[in-house]
């Protein structure tokens, strides 16, 4: 990618100008993230940089884990002047709930179903998947409309009950998606061999189509799990006033009151998609090596 | 002849059977059991997911409730020679005044709701009339005339635009919400017209949402390019550390970048506060760059960026680099080397990234509705307001099959041009 030795000034001046626009562009992507991160320790109410933050050298009394003590409920601050609540917290465990329940169940189904669609068999495949994949596409807003409405027609609204059947619904396609492609190429010859060595179906799904496929399960898993953690349209609409998730309190923090702690959150959830990344990105050549495909 | 020999020749298996019908079988059997691994999933997503769809699609033309709550009125109702009578006969004004009486008062005070689309004044009409009969059953004595009777009542039930109004509610469909979805609606007469100048909104919105997704798509689109150019280029080393800059925004909380970019443009936000530093605008110049559209564009452009690279990257990856040398060893300057023989065949990445883009961005709700203001929000936020606020669930669902039509026409191209089983992630 660099300059040749006999590039033109004219050349260098294009290439150079390219390069300060991927700069500034993979600053636009990152440095809203990186921001936030700094005034979550912060000491004043508001969410700017504050004089003391920027001074040189550092004044600890501008530092503080004020918010991060507001955020676990610690409510013994003296000088308390935004509302301090264990709302997060009760958020932090309904959303924890929820996501691992729907993500065991939308793994399960979407695993088994990613199987079945890579059967050189499959009938009406193209149908079939264009149906499973449409709830990743509908828009949310348009699937919580249709779904408050039905919900409410069979009492499931403002239900856990309901909101994790929605969130099943919301995250199978990625299960689907990441599994049916690790099961490209796949060989079914290794089925075979392992029925005619004598194992029963299970134990051949267990012991040879398992392991191949665990990368692609565990990365569609993760998938489900962020998108049922991250998702707050539904939850507006079908939660009750005290089913409270992350992003519902997030929601409500930037309505009503900036505070902070949703920077402390916010932070947190970086954090949290961090080591999901590294983990997805790990699995992925992890399963590209085992399979013996390389990136080119 | 030749028959002989094909039925004489023809292979059996061990059980007897002709092969041909025995491969059959088992293809068959392999196909009920592919089935049966996906039907758990089919089943289940046919029942949380696309049943409530269609259910909305079916409540955006539905008007049935009020046919339930007045069936004998509209029954009556369909008798009446409007061209030649003023009034409808005794009849209609015996079943409705039944039928306000009678009726279950949720179902009633429903139905109000939905005659005040028709005609406004409806509702009071309606009231008033039912405080009044409740009276008359009270006291035991049956009105004779029913007209006359509900005529003293309120002089509403003696004016023919209200019995007109009511033939838009007697069918079991309607058209209304789709027509009150683009600022129209129905005259006396049933006859098309726009809304009142102070109710038309929807037209509006719909004009900002493919405004701001157009936008929002060209501006992925220039940034992108570049980007997803470089990591294609770059030694995988480098390109896969770089990567990450584009992954990780993808992978946090959409909430999150939405409050980080709350947090980067407030009037006292990061930009404002290096902008003063810098000298570049003073103190009490600071710019509005959130609650209003400007915010929607940065915020959602930013968001949606890594669905423009991703595509964009996987295509120019498998681009030879050999194309370019070639074209500039055949004499092109690089620029014209650039536009003929590199460009042209990125397009099915600018076409996948740049639709991709576009459909989510007509559908966003999220980030409009928080960093928008008033004048940065997108259709999604009437879907969510008639939802929630104003309980006109019909007119909610009309939008919303308004949207989801449009999605399905854009997704059914991308699936043309790109094939929507190459759908990737990370």
């Amino acid at each position: 990618m660099a300059l040749p030795s006999y590039a033109s000034p004219v050349q260098r001046t294009y290439y150079y100008v390219y390069l300060l626009i991927c700069s500034f562009v993979f600053f636009f992507l990152i440095a809203p993230l990186v921001a936030i991160i700094p005034i979550s320790f912060s000491q004043s109410p508001f969410m700017v940089f504050t004089e003391g933050m920027m001074s040189w050298p550092p004044d600890p009394e501008a530092w503080s884990f004020r918010w991060y003590r507001y955020m676990v409920g610690i409510c013994t601050d003296e000088n308390l002047t935004t509302p301090c609540s264990n709302k997060w917290m009760i958020g932090t465990v309904n959303s924890f709930f929820v996501g691992f329940v729907s993500t065991f169940f939308a793994t399960a189904l979407g695993t088994l179903a990613a199987l079945g669609l890579s059967r050189p068999h499959m009938p009406y495949k193209a149908l079939i998947m264009s149906i499973l994949i449409s709830p990743m596409i509908v828009p949310l807003i348009i699937t919580a409309a249709g779904m408050f409405f039905f919900y409410a027609k069979i009492n499931l609204v403002y239900t856990f009950t309901g909101i994790i059947l929605a969130h099943i619904a919301l995250s199978t396609p990625f299960v689907v998606i990441t599994v049916t492609a690790t099961l490209v190429g796949f060989d079914m010859n290794m089925v075979r061999a392992s029925q005619s060595l004598g194992a029963k179906p299970m134990k051949t799904f267990f012991k040879v189509i398992m392991p191949l496929i665990l990368p692609g399960v565990i990365s569609g898993a993760l998938f489900a799990f962020i998108t049922s953690f991250d998702e707050v349209v539904i939850v507006m609409f079908m939660a009750s006033l005290d089913q409270l998730t992350i992003p519902k309190q997030m929601w409500a923090g930037i309505r009503q009151e900036i505070s902070p702690v949703i920077l402390c959150m916010a932070t947190c959830l970086v954090v949290l998609s961090i080591f999901l990344l590294t983990t997805v990105e790990l699995l992925r050549r992890r399963s590209e090596k085992m399979r013996g495909i390389s990136r080119q | 002849m030749e028959d002989i020999i094909s039925t004489t020749n023809q292979i059996l298996t061990t059980d007897g059977l002709p092969l041909k019908v025995s491969l059959r079988k088992t293809e068959r059997k392999n196909k009920i059991r592919a089935f049966l691994l996906v039907f758990p999933l089919l089943l289940f997503i046919i029942i949380t997911f696309v049943v409530p769809i269609g259910d909305m699609l079916l409540r955006s033309v539905d008007d049935s409730q009020i046919n339930s709550v007045y069936s004998k009125t509209f029954e009556e109702y369909n008798k009446w020679d409007s061209e030649n009578d003023e009034l409808p006969p005794e009849a209609v004004y015996e079943a409705i005044f039944n039928e306000i009486h009678y009726g279950d008062k949720v179902q009633v005070g429903k139905a109000l709701t939905r005659m005040n689309y028709s005609k406004s004044g409806w509702k009071s009409l309606i009231k008033k009339t039912r405080r009044a009969i409740k009276k008359i059953i009270k006291s035991g004595e049956l009105p004779t005339s029913y007209k006359e009777t509900m005529i003293s009542i309120h002089e509403g039930w003696g004016d023919r635009l209200f019995w007109v109004s009511m033939k838009q509610m007697v069918n079991e469909n309607t058209a209304i919400y789709y027509w009150n979805a683009i600022d129209r609606t129905y005259d006396i007469d049933g006859n098309v017209i726009m809304q009142d100048e102070k109710r038309r909104m929807y037209i509006k919105t719909w004009v900002r949402t493919f405004k701001v997704s157009v936008y929002v798509t060209f501006f992925c689109l220039i940034l992108g390019f570049p980007v997803a150019h470089l990591l294609a280029n770059l030694p995988l080393r480098y390109s896969n550390l770089l990567m990450i800059f584009v992954l990780l925004p993808f992978w946090t909380s959409l909430l999150v970048r939405t409050t980080a970019w709350i947090v980067m443009l407030q009037q006292k936000g990061v930009i404002n506060g290096v902008l003063v530093w810098l000298g570049i605008i003073n103190d009490d110049q600071r710019i509005q760059m959130v609650y209003n559209m400007t915010g929607t564009i940065i915020a959602m452009t930013q968001i949606l960026l890594p669905f423009m690279i991703l595509p964009l990257y996987s295509v120019m990856k498998v681009i030879p680099k050999s194309h370019m040398r070639a074209a500039q060893n055949l004499g092109a300057k690089p620029v014209r080397a650039f536009i003929r023989v590199y460009l042209p065949q990125t397009v099915p990445g600018m076409s996948a990234g740049g639709l991709l883009v576009f459909v989510l961005a007509i559908g966003y709700f999220i980030t409009p509705e928080l960093v928008g203001g008033k004048d940065g929000q997108l259709i999604g936020h009437w879907i969510a307001y008639h939802l929630k606020t104003t309980l006109n669930w019909g007119l909610c669902a009309a939008i919303g099959s308004i949207l989801l039509v449009i999605m399905l026409v854009l997704y059914w191209l991308y699936n043309k041009i790109v094939g929507i089983d190459n759908i990737k992630l990370g």
